[in-house]
């Protein structure tokens, strides 16, 4: 009798709507400060702390939701329900239907399957494979299997801000699926995805879309948008990591590219981890109902932060699309003439400020962002905003108050001082 | 491959060196004139591209150079 009480509560965590307790303004501590343990943590778009209702519902799960759920004695059936339920959920908030969601490990994995596993129903249309040249490296390592497999493919440029032209997605003979990201998820641009979709769709060609920056972040529904395919990640929204979502909606040709077993509707092979996502389909109803109120906001700390970036420091190039409607909302994106990005982390770490950055100097290959690169934008002294549910005003402000600072104290260093003003 | 004088050698420095190196000349070069910058940091080609865009001057040619690295030769506009 508990145990049933247990899974209804559990049931219910997962209901779509407002979830008590669960205040959409952030819990700032005495300091005015978001996430524990970092005096600003302003990396969101990397990975984003465990939702309260996630935590709430991965530790009923955790206790109700252990048992394999393709078993058919009762442990097993509870887990299935909370499977279920998990995918109803999801599949609410995403304007799919319950049949059109399976579970990945990672929105890594999901990418992959969506776009090799279309790729392979639709071998018989061709063997090319279109990808906008700011995909995430997911996509573009899928897209490069595909390549050494022997097929084909086409990269479509973006412009100056990160976005494709719909034109620019005309697909080419032999076009097998084409994958275009909802946002990008260093510049924050959105895409406009269902203009390429429809594009596509005159031609035959189904599109996936990543949508692992905008999930859980602005309301994306998988019909409105158009696409076919559409993954996301659940540790990028609230949820744990480990939980990724691929949409396949009905009609669309799909093979699964490797091997396949009856998990997931023969999509996702491999047990499947219940309790988190559990906790990931909490986290999404839980995103779905705040995000009205949080998102002016976050909008409101990266108008802020354009604002006031080119007021601080000289030779700043702000990135991305200068339009809020353009952009997500909640990442923002600049790069500083002269400084290595390397230590502008460092100098900011040291403040307890955490960001990230695309300059090829804190990657491990020195090559830069392909991001940036395929933007034309300046490649070094990159650094990456984005603001989450927990952050707050104070987080900004350390930001702004250390970063000119430290960006003067490299340039010194570097001896990269009085080098000339903009424009000759 | 040895730089004649006129050339700012930036090759086997990281970013963001060889662009201050680049700012640093072009103090000196006159209105319509240019400067030649060899680098080979994987960075440098991006770089230029968009320094000059910021600073309003002039990617006149860019070329492989036969011992490894680019060679960006930039005319300054104003």
């Amino acid at each position: 009798m508990v145990r049933q009480q247990r899974i209804s509560a559990a049931r219910q965590l997962l209901a779509s709507g407002p979830i008590r307790g669960c205040d959409a303004r952030p819990p700032a501590g005495a300091s005015g400060r978001s996430v524990a343990g970092v005096p600003a943590y302003l990396d969101h778009a990397s990975t984003t702390p465990l939702h309260p209702a996630a935590r709430a519902a991965y530790l009923v799960a955790l206790d109700d939701g252990w048992a394999d759920p393709a078993r058919l004695y009762r442990e097993g059936r509870r887990a299935r329900m909370l499977l279920d339920a998990a995918r109803e959920t999801v599949a609410g908030v995403l304007g799919a239907r319950p049949d059109e969601i399976s579970f990945t490990a990672s929105g890594t994995a999901a990418a992959g399957l969506a776009l090799l596993g279309t790729a392979a129903a639709r071998h018989r249309a061709g063997d090319v494979v279109m990808v906008s040249a700011v995909e995430h490296s997911s996509v573009l390592h899928a897209a490069a299997h595909h390549e050494r497999a022997g097929g084909r493919v086409v990269e479509v440029p973006v412009d100056g801000i990160g976005r494709v032209d719909p034109a620019g997605f005309a697909p080419v003979e032999g076009t097998a699926v084409a994958s275009l990201q909802h946002a990008n998820h260093e510049v924050g641009t959105i895409q406009p995805v269902a203009e390429v979709a429809e594009r596509l769709h005159a031609a035959g060609v189904p599109l996936h879309t990543d949508a692992a920056v905008t999930v859980g972040h602005l309301p994306v529904d998988l019909r409105v948008l158009g696409a076919d395919l559409l993954t996301a990640s659940a540790h990028k929204f609230g949820g744990p990591a480990g939980v990724g979502i691929l949409a396949v909606r009905t009609g669309t040709r799909w093979r699964s590219p490797g091997p396949v077993d009856e998990r997931e509707s023969g999509r996702v092979p491999g047990y499947p981890d219940v309790p988190a996502i559990v906790a990931a389909a909490a986290a999404l109803a839980a995103r779905a109902a705040e995000l009205a109120a949080q998102r002016p906001r976050l909008a409101g700390y990266v108008a802020e932060l354009r604002r006031r970036l080119p007021e601080l420091m000289d030779d700043v190039e702000l990135l991305g699309d200068p339009d809020p409607a353009g952009s997500v909302g909640h990442i923002s994106a600049f790069s500083c003439l002269y400084v290595e990005g390397e230590a502008l982390l460092a100098g900011l770490d040291r403040a307890g400020i955490a960001v990230s950055s695309g300059s090829s100097c804190t990657s491990d290959v020195l090559t830069p962002s392909h991001v940036l690169v395929a933007m034309g934008a300046l490649t070094h002294g990159n650094l990456r905003v984005s603001f989450g549910r927990e952050s707050t005003r104070a987080d900004l402000d350390a930001l702004l108050d250390v970063l000119p600072g430290v960006v003067r104290e490299v340039r010194a260093r570097l001896g990269a001082t009085d080098l000339g003003a903009a424009r000759g | 491959m040895t730089p004649t004088p006129d050339v700012v050698d930036a090759r086997g420095r990281r970013c963001p060196l060889p662009i201050i190196d680049l700012a640093r000349a072009f103090g000196s070069v006159a209105t319509g004139e240019t400067i030649t910058l060899w680098a080979d940091d994987p960075a440098a080609g991006p770089d230029v591209v968009a320094w000059c865009r910021l600073r309003g001057q002039e990617l006149v040619a860019t070329r492989e150079l036969p011992t490894g690295g680019q060679e960006f030769v930039v005319r300054r506009r104003g």
